[in-house]
C-alpha cells in the first residue's frame, strides 16, 4: 500500500531540474571577495540587498518598535497573542498607502480588500485555492517564474497554460499567442479559469505595456468567466514610476469599476522584492470579490504573517518620510545598477532585453550557443556555472520556447562583485569568440535544425533523483 | 458557470456553526472589568495568558533578540534575507531541544527531522498534504478541537471518521472504539491513512494513558497507517503523572529504527506553552525522509517568520530561562484549573479529571432540560446571553453526548475567573427549582442516550468569523 500521498511523491514541486544544479554548485563554492575569490558567484537569486543601509539606519531611529513597543509602551502581550486572520489593521492601513505610493497615488487601495499571507508564494497558492479546481487551467505568459509550476499547480492541482511569447516583438504578449492558448487549453479538455500575469515581467525585466493589458483586458470583459490575477511584487522596483501601469489603473481609467470585471481583477503583492524583506514572509492578496476576500481571509490561518513582523512592518510603513525616500532611492539605485550590467555586457558584445524594472536582466546569449537547441543552452548554461563561475538562469527553466537567453541579476552583490562577473564572462566570450570563428561552418550546418519540438518544453522534465534542495527564490 | 473554486462556495471550511454565535456576541459586548463589567467574558479562547511575565522580563534582560542584533551587531540584513525553508538551524536546535526538555529528556528529537511552519495549523495541513489524498480518512478521537474539520478536509480533501469515546470510561480511547471508526470508514468507501490525537487532549486536558498509546501504536502497526500526535499541549501538563509522549512509548516499545516509527509523527507549536499564537510557530517532527522533504517543501506556503525565528532561537536556547518557564506554566496552570474545578463544585457542577491543558471538560449534563443537543444548544445560549460567558458546546467538538462544555481558564486574571464562576453559582441556583421538576424527565431521556452526532450541521448565514482558536 501506497504510504505516502502523490503530493509527495511525485515531483510535481518542480524542484528536481537541473536547474537547481546551478544551486548546488554555488552552495559547494560560494563566491566571497576575501574567502573565496575564485568561488562562484551567484546572479540567480532576484534579491534586492540594494538599500538595507536605509532600513537599519531607520531601525536605529526608532527602536522602540522591534523592542514589542508602541509610544512607549509595551505592547508584547498584545501582540504574542493577535493571531486575527483578518491582519493588524494598522498594518494593512500602511500596507494599502504604499502600495498606493507604488503607483504614483493615481489609484488607491481599500485595506478591507487585503489579505495577508506569508509572502507572495502563499498568495498566490491561496488565490489558486479560490479561484480554481483540481483539473482547471490559468493561462501565464512565457517565459515565467519557475516557483509557478510549484506555487500555482503542486497542491491545488491546477494546470497552467503557456501563452508563447517571442523575442520577435520583445516577448510581449500579443491577442494572437493569448487565443492560441485558450484553444490549446480546450483541446487539453481544461477548463481555463484566468490569466496570470506579473507586471513587472519576472523574468523579462519590463513593465506589461498598455496595449498588452488592453488586449487582457478586453479577453476578460468578453469572457465573463475568466479571472486575471497581477502579480505585482516587483511593483516597486520600476526606475521610472511613470512607465507603471497597474491593473488596478486600468480598472479605473477605463471606467470598469461597476462592471462584473472589477470582481475578476486580482493583486498579489510582496515585501521581499521592493523592500528587500524575503525573509520576513510577507505578501498580500488584493481583490475587489468580497467572497474572494472571505475564502482567502480563512485560508490565510494557513500561512499568516508574524504578529511581530506586522508590528515592525506597520511602523515602517506608516512613515511616509521614509517610504517617500525609499522608493525614490530605491529606483535610483536599481536603474544605476542595471545600467552597469546592461554596459558591461554590451562591452562583451551581448545584448539585453530592454528592460524598465526588476532586479535582473534578460540577456541574450543566442549568439553564443553552438546551435539553436535547449541542448546547446544547457551546454553554454553548464560552461558559465562550471567555467566562468556565474550562476545565472537559464530561458528554459522559466518555460521560454526560444533558446539561448538567460536570466542575469544585479541587486543582489557588491558593485566590485557584479565588475567581476562581468569580467570573467568577458575572458570566456573573448576565448570562445576565438574558438568560435573556427567552428562557424559547422554551425552552418545545424542551423536547420533549429526548433526543437516544443512539447518537451511543456513539461520541463530535467529530473534528477528526488533529493533535496534549495527553495527557489524569484 | 461558476466563478469561484467549490473550496469558496461550499463551507467546508466549517466556520457556519452557531458556535461562533458566541464569539459573535463576545465581539458585541465584551468584558472589561472597569469599563464594561456587565460584559461577557470570553471562556472559549483557549489562550495561555499565565507566564507573559517571565517572557516579558527575559526580553528586557537580553534586548538583542528583539532589536534584530547579535553581541550588539546589527544582523538585520541576514535576517531579512533569510528565507531557507530549512530554517534557521540554531532554532531548530532549540526546538528540538525544547521538546526534549518538556519529555523530561526521556527522549531525543533530532532538528534534522523538523520541518517549520506557520503554526500547527499549517503543520497538520501539510501533514496531511502529504499522507492522504482526496478522499482518504483518519480517524479521531471524539471530542476533538473544532478547527480539524478545517485544518485536515478543507482543502486537502480528506475526510475525518470520528473514534466515539464516551464519559463512560473517561472518552478513553478502546479497542473496540478505534476498530468501529476503521469499519465505518471502510463502509463508506473510505481509505484509512492514519490515526490523529491530541496529547494532551482538546478539549478533555488528560493525557493518553499508556494503556490508549500501547492500543494505538499497536492498531497502526497492524493495518500499515499513520499515527500523528499533535502535543501542541504537551507543556501545559500540570498533573501528578508524567506526560508520556508517543515518541516515549516507541522507545520503551524498542520500536525506534523501525518501519513502524517511520509512520508515527509529532506536531508541536509554541502557541499554548509559550502563549505566542501571534507569531506563529509550528513544527512537524517525523522520521520518515521522504516526509520530512515534501514537508520542507511545502513549508515554502507558511514559512515562520526569520525575526521570529531568531528570536525565539535565542529566548529557547537559554537553558535557565526554559527550565524555570516550563516549572513556573505547569505551577501557575495547575493552581488556576484548581481555582476553576472548585469553584465549578461549589456550584454542584463536576469536571473531568484532568490533568493538562487551559480548559476543563465540565459536566452539566444535569442542568440540561432533555439528553439531547437540541437542549445543550438551549442551555448554551442561555449562558452565552444570559450568564454572559462563552464557553464551548460539546456538539461543536463532536462529542456523542450531550452536556458537556469546555470552558477555558487561563485567558483571564483569577478575578475574572471567579467573577464567571460566580455568576455560574447564581444561574444554577436560579434554575435549580426547575431542575427537580425535570429530573424525573431527565431519567426517562438518558435511555435515549447515544444521539448521531457525524454531521453537526449548525449552519446559519455566511458570515465572517473570528477564527476558531483552540
Amino acid at each position: 500500500m501506497v504510504l505516502l500521498s502523490r503530493k509527495a511523491t511525485c515531483n510535481s514541486h518542480g524542484q528536481d531540474s537541473s536547474y537547481f544544479l546551478g544551486w548546488e554548485e554555488y552552495e559547494k563554492n560560494p563566491y566571497d571577495v576575501i574567502k573565496n575569490p575564485q568561488g562562484i558567484i551567484q546572479m540567480g537569486l532576484a534579491e534586492n540587498q540594494l538599500c538595507f543601509d536605509l532600513l537599519e539606519s531607520w531601525l536605529e531611529q526608532n527602536t522602540d518598535v522591534a523592542c514589542f513597543k508602541r509610544a512607549g509602551q509595551s505592547i508584547f502581550r498584545e501582540l504574542a497573542l493577535f493571531q486575527d486572520y483578518h491582519g493588524l489593521s494598522s498594518f494593512k492601513n500602511a500596507l494599502a498607502d504604499f502600495m498606493s505610493e507604488n503607483r504614483g497615488n493615481r489609484v488607491s487601495f481599500d485595506s478591507n480588500n487585503l489579505v495577508l499571507t506569508a509572502g507572495a508564494t502563499s498568495a498566490n497558492e491561496t488565490l489558486m485555492f479560490c479561484l480554481a479546481d483540481p483539473g482547471d487551467a490559468f493561462l501565464l505568459p512565457t517565459p515565467y517564474y519557475p516557483g509557478f509550476d510549484r506555487d500555482l499547480k503542486w497542491r491545488t492541482g491546477v494546470e497552467i497554460v503557456p501563452i508563447q511569447c517571442s523575442s520577435t516583438n520583445g516577448f510581449c504578449i500579443t491577442k494572437l499567442a493569448l487565443e492560441e492558448a485558450y484553444e490549446q487549453a480546450k483541446k487539453l479538455n481544461l477548463n481555463v479559469k484566468g490569466i496570470l500575469i506579473t507586471n513587472p515581467s519576472n523574468p523579462l525585466g519590463t513593465t506589461t505595456t498598455q496595449t498588452e493589458l488592453n488586449i487582457l483586458f478586453d479577453f476578460i470583459t468578453k469572457n465573463k468567466n475568466i479571472h486575471l490575477v497581477s502579480d505585482e511584487i516587483y511593483s516597486g522596483t520600476i526606475f521610472n514610476s511613470s512607465e507603471f501601469v497597474s491593473v488596478m489603473e486600468i480598472l479605473k481609467n477605463n471606467q470598469l469599476e461597476n462592471t462584473d470585471v472589477l470582481n475578476r481583477v486580482h493583486i498579489v503583492y510582496s515585501l521581499s522584492k521592493d523592500l528587500g524583506l524575503p525573509g520576513f514572509r510577507v505578501g498580500a492578496i488584493y481583490s475587489n470579490d468580497k467572497d474572494v476576500i472571505s475564502a482567502a481571509t480563512k485560508m490565510s490561518s494557513f500561512g499568516l504573517v508574524s504578529s511581530q513582523t506586522q508590528h515592525l512592518l506597520s511602523s515602517l510603513l506608516s512613515d511616509k518620510k521614509f517610504t517617500e525616500n525609499y522608493l525614490r532611492e530605491n529606483q535610483k539605485r536599481l536603474k544605476n545598477r542595471q545600467r552597469k550590467l546592461v554596459l558591461g555586457l554590451e562591452a562583451i558584445g551581448i545584448k539585453c532585453l530592454k528592460s524598465n524594472a526588476g532586479l535582473f536582466c534578460w540577456v541574450d546569449m543566442r549568439p553564443l550557443l553552438s546551435s539553436k537547441t535547449f541542448e546547446a543552452e544547457k551546454d553554454l548554461w553548464k560552461k558559465i556555472v562550471y567555467e566562468v563561475k556565474l550562476n545565472i538562469s537559464p530561458g528554459s527553466s522559466c518555460h521560454c520556447e526560444e533558446p539561448g537567453w538567460f536570466r542575469v541579476c544585479f541587486a543582489n552583490m557588491s558593485e566590485e562583485t557584479l565588475k567581476l562577473a562581468l569580467k570573467r564572462l568577458k575572458k570566456f566570450v573573448d576565448d570562445g569568440n576565438s574558438k568560435r570563428s573556427c567552428q562557424k561552418s559547422e554551425s552552418q550546418k545545424l542551423k536547420g535544425s533549429r526548433k526543437k519540438t516544443m512539447s518537451n518544453v511543456s513539461n520541463w522534465v530535467f529530473r534528477l533523483s528526488f533529493h533535496d534542495r534549495e527553495a527557489e527564490e524569484r | 458557470m461558476k466563478q469561484l473554486s467549490t473550496k469558496v462556495t461550499s463551507n467546508g471550511h466549517g466556520q457556519d456553526s452557531s458556535y461562533f454565535l458566541g464569539w459573535e456576541e463576545y465581539e458585541k459586548n465584551p468584558y472589561d472589568e472597569i469599563k464594561n463589567p456587565n460584559g461577557m467574558i470570553q471562556m472559549g479562547l483557549a489562550e495561555n495568558q499565565l507566564c507573559f511575565d517571565l517572557i516579558e522580563s527575559w526580553l528586557v534582560k537580553n534586548p538583542d533578540a528583539a532589536s534584530l542584533k547579535r553581541n550588539g551587531q546589527s544582523i538585520f540584513r541576514e535576517l531579512a534575507l533569510f528565507q531557507d525553508y530549512h530554517g534557521m538551524p540554531e532554532f531548530k536546535k532549540a526546538m528540538a531541544e525544547f521538546m526534549e526538555e518538556i519529555r523530561g529528556n526521556r527522549v531525543t528529537f533530532d532538528p534534522k527531522k523538523i520541518v517549520l511552519a506557520a503554526g500547527s495549523t499549517s503543520a497538520n495541513e501539510t501533514l496531511m498534504f502529504c499522507l492522504a489524498e482526496p478522499g482518504d480518512a483518519f480517524l479521531l478521537p471524539t471530542p476533538y478541537y473544532p478547527g480539524f474539520d478545517r485544518d485536515l478536509k478543507w482543502r486537502t480533501g480528506a475526510e475525518i471518521v470520528p473514534i466515539h469515546c464516551s464519559s463512560s470510561n473517561g472518552f478513553q480511547i478502546t479497542e473496540s472504539a478505534l476498530l468501529q471508526a476503521y469499519q465505518q470508514a471502510e463502509k463508506l468507501d473510505l481509505k484509512v491513512k492514519g490515526v490523529l490525537v491530541t496529547n494532551p487532549s482538546n478539549p478533555l486536558g488528560t493525557a493518553l494513558t499508556r494503556r490508549e498509546l500501547n492500543l494505538l501504536v499497536d492498531f497502526i502497526t497492524s493495518k500499515n497507517i499513520h499515527l500523528i500526535s499533535d502535543e501542541i499541549y504537551s507543556g501545559t501538563m500540570f498533573g501528578f503523572e508524567q506526560f508520556i509522549s508517543v515518541m516515549d512509548v516507541l522507545k520503551d516499545k524498542k520500536l525506534e529504527n523501525t518501519e513502524v516509527s517511520k509512520r508515527v509523527h509529532v506536531v508541536y507549536s509554541l502557541s499554548k506553552d509559550l502563549g505566542l499564537p501571534g507569531f506563529r510557530v509550528g513544527a512537524i517532527y517525523s522520521n520518515d525522509e521522504m516526509i520530512v522533504s515534501a514537508a520542507t517543501k511545502m513549508s515554502s506556503f507558511g514559512l515562520v517568520s526569520s525575526q521570529t525565528q531568531y528570536l525565539l532561537s535565542a529566548l529557547l536556547s537559554d537553558k535557565k530561562f526554559t527550565s524555570q518557564y516550563l516549572e513556573e506554566n505547569q505551577k501557575r496552570l495547575k493552581s488556576r484549573q484548581r481555582r476553576l474545578v472548585s469553584g465549578l463544585e461549589s456550584a454542584g457542577i463536576t469536571c473531568l479529571r484532568s490533568s493538562a491543558g487551559l480548559f476543563c471538560w465540565v459536566d452539566m449534563r444535569h442542568l440540561l432540560d432533555t439528553n439531547t443537543f437540541e437542549a445543550e444548544l438551549d442551555l448554551w445560549k442561555k449562558i452565552v446571553y444570559n450568564v454572559k460567558l462563552n464557553i464551548s458546546p460539546g456538539s461543536s467538538c463532536h462529542c456523542t453526548e450531550p452536556g458537556w462544555f469546555r470552558v477555558c481558564f487561563a485567558n483571564m486574571s483569577e478575578d475574572t475567573l471567579d467573577l464567571a464562576l460566580k455568576r455560574l453559582k447564581t444561574f444554577v441556583e436560579s434554575t435549580d427549582c426547575g431542575r427537580m421538576i425535570s429530573r424525573s424527565s431527565h431519567e426517562r431521556l438518558k435511555s435515549l442516550r447515544k444521539k448521531t452526532v457525524s454531521n453537526w450541521v449548525f449552519r446559519v448565514s455566511w458570515t465572517d468569523r473570528v477564527p476558531d482558536e483552540r
